[in-house]
């Protein structure tokens, strides 16, 4: 590929990604109509500048931090869930001691955050934000509660489906990713923009987590499975160096 | 077979007690007798300011190593107080901020060397994926223009947008995400 040339691809994403990754533009998705570029983009070519990353997005981790349900003094409300997978980079190898960031709404579906004006109950028992540390076979896991939907203005009666937030960044500054992952069998799928957004029914089945019953535990929590692949093939293997 | 990655999604409205709840843009104390400032905005296709997205930074250090295993130029420093990674909001008048050292000149496609920037990544509600740009600096006018990204970049005001603003000793970086002046944006 010819060094830095500007790309016919569309600013829109169509073409390169085969809807398996969302485009800038989904006009459906209203914000997009005046934050997606219009000019096409230019590819980049590798260099240590983006095969490199940051090893750790964040500082250390705290002992509470992978578990959203003991951040305060008693229990929120709400179905208590754990959620776990693995993390891979582009060929299948495992990303070790990756940084994950997660946040999601209360189980009444509110964030705790000054601009979600929906009116349901915050619950100060629940943040709704966790980090941890991916381990030596790329697992993570999480302890929380079920998020609910929530309505947005996106258009008359708009809903999200119940989704948590992830934020990763891998091996590379190529593998940065942030994304969602939903619950499995929501009715709320077929008409979030979002979700739609990747038009590929399998990339659509990759942001869906799986009801796991080797990770639930008896008498406490229903387990959800959740594996994410990061871009980036030749990647670097991840090492604790800092 | 390698396996398919999982899709992006947008950052949403809500990032900030996950994502931001410490500073993390000054990556070297103001104090420090090399730190620069960098200032901008980011603006949406309207001009209206975007009061909610997240810029990151990651680069090298002053004398051009990245803090990485994949940068094995043990002749070339590291510096173990400075990681490389910032990580920015916006404010309610869209601007974001780092503090932090101007990076050395790293290794290019094909043997060549790039002029010293910054790689960058902006997220927020209305993009469905990052946006990644990269920041230069206004006094390397001959690295620029031999730095294979930016010279091959054939749209001169596109290219003009990636290179810095000397405002009296702050370098300026503004982000337009859409619409007249948009930043030129990468492909990865």
């Amino acid at each position: 590929m010819a060094v830095g040339r500007e790309t016919t691809n569309e600013a829109t994403g169509a073409g390169r990604e085969d809807g398996r990754q969302p485009p800038y533009l989904y006009p459906d998705y209203v914000a997009t109509r005046l934050r997606a570029p219009k000019k096409p983009l230019i590819i980049l070519p590798r260099t240590l500048s983006d095969t490199t990353g940051p090893a750790y997005g964040s500082g250390p981790i705290g002992e509470l931090d992978d578990d959203l349900t003991r951040q305060h003094s008693g229990e929120p409300l709400g179905e208590r869930i754990i959620v776990t997978g693995r993390v891979l980079d582009g060929d299948g190898r495992p990303v070790r001691g990756g940084l994950i960031e997660i946040w999601q709404a209360n189980a009444a579906g509110r964030y705790t955050h000054k601009l979600d004006q929906h009116p349901a109950p915050l619950d100060p028992n629940f943040s709704g934000a966790g980090r941890c540390l991916t381990d030596e076979e790329g697992r993570y896991r999480f302890v929380t509660i079920k998020p609910g939907a929530y309505p947005w203005k996106n258009h008359e009666n708009a809903w999200r489906p119940a989704h948590i937030h992830l934020s990763l960044f891998g091996s590379a500054f190529r593998s940065r990713l942030i994304t969602q992952m939903y619950f499995p069998g929501d009715p709320l799928f077929e008409h979030d923009p979002i979700f739609q957004s990747v038009r590929d029914e399998k990339a659509q089945q990759r942001m869906i987590s799986s009801f796991d019953l080797e990770t639930t535990r008896p008498e406490w929590a229903l387990g959800y499975r959740f594996d994410i692949v990061l871009e980036g093939r030749e990647a670097t293997p991840m090492e604790n160096h800092r | 077979m390698s396996p398919e990655p999982t899709p992006s999604q947008t950052v949403g409205p809500f990032f900030h007690n996950a994502l931001l709840d410490e500073d993390r843009s000054e990556l070297v104390s103001p104090d420090h007798p090399e730190a620069i400032r960098i200032e901008g905005t980011v603006y949406d296709g309207a001009g209206e300011v975007v009061p909610d997205a997240m810029v990151e930074i990651w680069q090298a250090n002053s004398s051009g190593r990245y803090d990485h295993p994949a940068d094995d130029r043990e002749d070339l420093p590291l510096d173990e107080d400075f990681s490389g990674f910032g990580r920015s909001g916006t404010d309610v008048d869209g601007k974001f901020s780092f503090v932090t050292l101007k990076p050395g000149p790293v290794p290019g496609p094909d043997g060549r060397m790039q002029a010293p920037h910054l790689m960058v990544s902006v997220f927020a509600r209305g993009l469905l994926k990052r946006l990644v740009t990269r920041i230069y600096f206004p006094d390397e006018e001959e690295a620029n223009a031999s730095d294979p990204v930016l010279s091959s970049i054939e749209d001169r005001e596109l290219r003009r947008t990636l290179v810095a603003g000397d405002e009296g000793g702050v370098l300026r970086f503004d982000i337009r995400l859409q619409g007249e002046g948009q930043t030129a944006f990468f492909a990865l």
